[in-house]
């Protein structure tokens, strides 16, 4: 098998697996417990939140365990809007961010909330001036994806919080989901208020993600219970799970430049192999981009077809974001920079990793010589 | 960066005859140790300054350092040229451009150490103000109440111009000779003490009554935190905490006194612990965070027939000072978060209903007759348990023990 989807998840890095099965084991008590076998829970539950701050400048946060970034996103914008309410109903975000993002943004809009979906560029990057002049005295949350999970753009986000600086009554939440491991992230440097994680997407095990959330920032939980996680999170808190994802993320910023650098590589040559074929338009932006996402179009294909063309050679990439790739519509981010609705229906993204090999890319040449030449 | 040098002013210290090379010493010592971690820099020692080249290192970050240290008055971020009126003029403007873009109002101070420049203080500022509003449209003079003070120190070394001064902790070095011993409790008050008794240059051991199972490891937790909160100050970075098995010695105060005098005797155990602690290794006091009126045992009668068990100084930092005072000071060392966390500690779960606010003397020494707490004592002296704490290193009571290999699974 050729894997070329890690944007859509990642394999379990083995030492993180031995982690969560080793704690799984050992300490598998409850955090919340009064004795002693409770209390190792907590300690570690503590020792997971503190690497984990420690590796994005986040010192000032709490870390709020969740089940997944879509929790996080919810849980973050919700909980923005639901405490600030009567501040002011304005929120803004972008055209481009992920579902777990742009329909929490939709139905806080059915709520009464007033909503400014940001456009972006044929880059997919929103324009800083737009922004300026979208902010009003109303305004109680700004909400961005720092790389764009379908096409790689990276988004103004330090531009973002500069200017967001002179706004202190306005919340600051990144998605950082596709940037974490991959390009630098520091949260308080950057000027971020909230932060959402996801471990499935760094060699990390499904079903954990994580909120960063700055000291003194209050938002509304999301789930009545317990007095869980700050009381932000109630049920019983998943120990092995944040352990797990604490060595994860330290395991993926540890080779960040390293891996960077080497993905860079792979990038450039399925770049310029794509560059050959005259129906092959590349959606993915030139600059400031992932090199780990390269998303295209086949002029004339449906991007299904595209997809399911390569499985005999066992070769995996995806049509649009693998969450919601099952139903055949036009992308809306594709549409949002500029695509018409064939090419937006025609889009695969190849999405790369540090595991990804030069033999597999040349793997990955081949069949795409066939193919095409099988669907001309 | 322009700015080459940190600029140490010594607090205290100054006026210190005899004792201010042994001070100095000290004072260098330590901060050479709490900035360990930038290798580039180098230290040059005057009289009654000391220069910090930054070679490169982040000022700021090196600043954040020296907060930890008690016996430094201020800090200033300077640069250096030869000590020539056109060096002077050029050094003078550069500093003005790079540090200061906003419109705002300036004046400039002289202070010529060096004579043999052939003008005064005064002719110097203003030849140099003169130069600087000439270039520098954004400022306009203000001698009475300046934004921004440019200050120039005329010696015969060179001439150093620094614009801002940044207040250090003040205080005196904590010494590594001649401790105090700090009664801990876990509450907010205790750490506050044991912050303001380093500034007078003590150096501290820390002592905490526990008593499980009416206690948990995780009151222990927090005076181990809270203790490290502590190490900052301290000059090598390290504390010694001691835990002191409490049970047996509490239960017996509750079986053999009455419930009203609980408190008052509990205490005078504690002092009487503490005491023979001290003495056995050479510590001339006692420090904790007793107040006046905050509890009704924390009367002055109270003080005075817990304090009549021994002659040692017992040093209440705290006793002049208002709750809100102590609570900003816990949450700028960094221990109030701590202090809240919700568990008992010895001294609130034995807590009658009704403590005597005037207890006697007399009638305690009648009291704790009825059993030999001598015995009682030496059994607690005996089986302290002894910990070692340092600055920044995470020490998890329950996990340090824990066979599996914790760390592994970070
Ligand atoms: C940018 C971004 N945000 C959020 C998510 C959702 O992640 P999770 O599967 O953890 O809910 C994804 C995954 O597709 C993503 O790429």
């Amino acid at each position: 098998m050729i894997y070329l989807d890690y944007t859509s998840t990642t394999p379990v890095r083995e030492e993180v697996l031995e982690s969560f099965v080793q704690t799984t084991k050992n300490f598998w008590g409850n955090p919340s417990s009064l004795h002693k076998f409770g209390l190792i829970s907590e300690d570690l539950l503590k020792m997971a939140r503190k690497q984990m701050k420690d590796l994005i400048d986040a010192k000032n946060y709490e870390v709020v365990f969740t089940s997944c970034a879509t929790e996080s996103n919810n849980l973050a914008i919700k909980g923005i809007a639901h405490r600030k309410g009567n501040n002011g109903k304005h929120l803004i975000t972008s055209g481009v961010e992920h579902p777990s993002v742009y329909h929490t943004f939709e139905s806080l809009r059915e709520e009464g909330y007033d909503v400014t979906f940001l456009k972006v560029n044929k880059d997919g990057r929103i324009d800083l001036e737009e922004l300026k002049n979208a902010i009003r005295k109303d305004t109680i949350l700004v909400s961005l994806m720092f790389v764009n999970n379908e096409i790689g753009t990276i988004m103004p986000i330090i531009e973002v919080g500069k200017l967001l600086k002179k706004f202190p009554k306005i919340t600051f939440h990144v998605d950082i989901v596709q940037a974490l491991g991959k390009i630098p992230v520091k949260l308080d440097e950057m000027n971020i208020d909230l932060a959402t994680i996801s471990a499935h997407k760094i060699y990390g095990l499904k079903g954990s993600g994580a909120l960063f959330v700055r000291k003194g920032i209050e938002i509304v939980s999301q789930q009545t219970g317990g007095s869980q996680e700050f009381n932000l999170r109630a049920g019983t808190v998943d120990v092995p799970s944040a352990v797990s994802l604490a060595k994860a993320m330290r395991l993926i910023l540890n080779d960040l430049d390293k891996s960077y650098e080497y993905v860079t590589k792979l990038n450039n040559k399925v770049r310029t192999m794509l560059i050959n074929y005259p129906e092959i338009i590349i959606n993915s932006p030139v600059e400031q981009v992932s090199p780990y996402i390269i998303n295209f179009s086949v002029k004339g294909v449906k991007s299904e077809t595209f997809v399911h063309a390569f499985e005999p050679y066992e070769i995996y990439f995806s049509s649009k974001s693998a969450c919601s790739s099952k139903i055949s519509k036009p992308s809306r981010i594709l549409k949002a920079i500029g695509l018409d609705d064939d090419l937006a229906s025609n889009s695969v993204r190849i999405s790369l990793s540090h595991l990804t090999t030069d033999i597999e890319i040349d793997e990955l040449e081949k069949a795409f010589k066939e193919v095409i030449n099988n669907l001309r | 960066m322009l700015y080459d040098r940190i600029l140490i002013k010594y607090g205290e210290l100054s006026l210190k005859g005899r004792n201010k090379h042994t001070f100095l010493d000290t004072v260098l010592r330590t901060i050479k140790h709490k900035c360990i971690n930038f290798q580039n820099l180098e230290y040059e020692r005057f009289y009654d300054r000391l220069f910090i080249i930054l070679n490169n290192e982040d000022p700021f970050e090196v600043i954040d350092r020296l907060q930890t240290v008690f016996g430094l008055h201020s800090f200033s971020l300077c640069t250096k040229c030869e000590s020539n009126i056109e060096s002077i003029k050029t050094l003078a403007l550069d500093v003005v451009s790079t540090e200061i873009k906003n419109p705002t109002t300036f004046k400039v101070e002289t202070n010529r150490a060096w004579k043999e420049i052939p003008k005064t203080s005064i002719e110097i500022s203003q030849e140099i103000a003169r130069h600087v509003l000439k270039n520098s449209p954004q400022l306009t003079v203000d001698v009475h109440k300046p934004e921004v003070t440019l200050k120039i120190d005329i010696r015969a070394e060179g001439t150093y111009i620094m614009t801002r001064d940044i207040l250090g902790l003040g205080g005196l070095p904590v010494g590594t000779d001649g401790k105090g011993l700090l009664m801990m409790s876990g509450g907010i008050d205790s750490p506050v003490a044991g912050f303001l008794i380093q500034k007078r240059g003590v150096g501290l051991e820390v002592m905490h009554f526990a008593s499980p199972p009416y206690t948990s490891d995780r009151s222990i937790q927090k005076v181990v935190d809270l203790t490290e909160k502590l190490t900052k100050y301290a000059p090598n970075s390290k504390i010694k905490l001691h835990i002191v098995p409490f049970t047996k010695l509490q239960k017996a105060i509750f079986d053999y006194c009455p419930k009203s005098y609980g408190i008052t005797i509990m205490r005078r155990m504690m002092y009487r612990i503490c005491e023979q602690y001290a003495n056995s290794n050479n510590f001339p006091l006692i420090v904790n965070g007793e107040n006046l009126g905050q509890v009704a045992s924390q009367t002055m009668y109270s003080m005075y027939a817990i304090n009549s068990v021994t002659s040692m100084p017992i040093i209440r930092p705290l006793v002049t000072m208002d709750k809100n005072e102590i609570i900003r000071i816990a949450e700028k060392i960094e221990t109030y978060e701590i202090s809240i966390r919700p568990f008992e500690d010895c001294c609130t779960i034995f807590v009658p209903e009704n403590p005597v606010t005037k207890p006697d003397v007399h009638k305690c020494l009648e009291f704790e007759k009825n059993f030999d707490y001598e015995v009682l004592i030496k059994e607690c002296l005996d089986n302290i348990e002894t910990m070692e704490i340092v600055e920044g290193k995470a020490f998890n009571v329950v996990t340090e023990d824990s066979s599996c290999p914790i760390n592994d699974l970070f």
